[in-house]
């Protein structure tokens, strides 16, 4: 079991392994890819920058740095996160286990940007198949999503009904599938009464009892949800040691909110990691 | 400690109560629910006399479930009056919960 699994490349997340190693604790940073800052293509504002430089530039040398400080860089899609005594963090590649975990996955999403959808979260909508799979037993089930999260959730969803309907939203659907009717035109509105009854895509409607999200890749958003840790409006709650309401879990960058600044999130990796040394260190002499 | 709701007590416990009933909707699977429980035992104790506090296991009560179309876990209603005033869907602080039902 590792100390620290960090998950997220950017700022935030480098940063905090970048302390945390300092503090001679055995971190991994686990990312999947650039994040909002790849969408930057002029950055003149940060310290020590002397020539503006792209955000996929400024994200590289990150790498290159936590890499030369010999600290690890997993390249992998992390799916869920299970807290135990400790963390365990699945991965579309494999499995990793920590003392504690700091997410520094960047902006959260913001969901379908269809009629309908901020109308039916909670009525018909849901972000998380494990918490409300359940309440859809034998009932039919749409998803929306394409990636690994996507199917990670399906997985889910086939304990509880065989009617499962997968809408791509005018994607390319990441693996084959065979066992479920699958709908690739985009999304155009959703429709009910009191609860989500139909998705409406171009070629009609799609009468379905629940629609799960999960597109793109998991967020700390999800994550948060799955493991019961407090957001407020899409963003993780942390108290001052960037800590959730679960002990050992942390959170720093654009996914607690705040400036979204490339100084804001190394500052929040800083600390971050000076208060995960604490609280390790902390842990350790109460077992002794 | 809060009130467990089943069919048989929901109209004596919910809708005839002379004051105003939170019922928070949940399940032992889901974690949400979980991190919430202690917050709604917290509310049951601090607001005691002047709110009643009450639990829906759904899994066991499945047509309470249906009958308030609970789609998402945890849901949390406030009842007045027997009518639902207000509705919340998922895991929130207890200052943030007891704000959006103007407690």
């Amino acid at each position: 079991m590792r100390d620290v699994i960090v998950i997220g490349g950017g700022p935030a997340g480098v940063s905090a392994a970048i302390y945390l190693k300092r503090f001679k604790l055995d971190v991994a940073i686990v990312m999947k890819d650039q994040g909002t800052l790849a969408n930057t293509d002029h950055i003149e504002n940060y310290y020590g920058i002397v020539e503006p430089i792209t955000g996929s530039d400024l994200f590289a040398l990150g790498i290159a740095q936590a890499k030369r400080l010999e600290i690890p860089v997993l390249v992998e899609e992390v799916l869920n996160i299970d807290a135990f005594d400790g963390f365990k963090v699945k991965t579309n590649q494999s499995e990793h286990e920590a003392k504690a975990v700091l997410l520094a996955t960047g902006m959260n999403k913001a969901g379908l940007k269809v009629k309908g959808f901020q109308e039916y979260i909670g009525k018909g909508i849901s972000y998380c198949a494990v918490c409300d799979g359940f309440l859809y037993r034998n009932k039919r089930i749409g998803i929306v999503g394409t990636g690994d999260f996507m199917f990670e959730e399906l997985e889910v969803l086939e304990n509880f009904t065989k009617d499962i309907v997968i809408f791509t939203n005018g994607e390319p659907l990441g693996k084959e599938v065979t066992k479920h009717k699958t709908i690739t035109e985009k999304i155009k509105a959703l429709k009910g009464d009191d609860v989500l009854k139909v998705v409406e895509t171009i070629d009609g409607d799609h009468e379905v009892d629940v629609l799960f999200v999960a597109m793109g890749t998991a967020s700390a958003a999800d994550f948060a949800l799955r493991m019961g840790a407090f957001t407020e409006n899409n963003s993780i709650v942390v108290d001052e040691n960037f800590m959730t309401n679960i002990p050992g879990l942390f959170a720093g960058g654009d996914c607690i909110g705040g400036l979204r600044q490339i100084a804001k999130a190394v500052d929040d990796g800083a600390k971050a990691a000076i208060a995960i040394n604490k609280h390790l260190k902390g842990k350790t002499q109460i077992k002794a | 400690m809060p009130i467990k709701i089943t069919k048989e007590n929901f109209k004596s416990e919910v809708l005839e109560s002379n004051v105003p009933v939170i019922v928070d909707f949940w399940a032992a699977w889901c974690r949400p629910c979980l991190m919430l429980t202690p917050i709604i035992e917290e509310i049951a104790k601090d607001l005691e006399g002047s709110v009643k506090v009450g639990k829906v296991n759904v899994d066991e009560e499945g047509q309470l479930a249906n009958q308030f179309r609970i789609s998402s876990i945890p849901t949390i209603l406030l009842f007045k009056n027997g009518q639902v005033a207000k509705q919340v869907v998922g895991l929130m602080r207890k200052e943030d919960l007891l704000k959006s039902f103007g407690l």
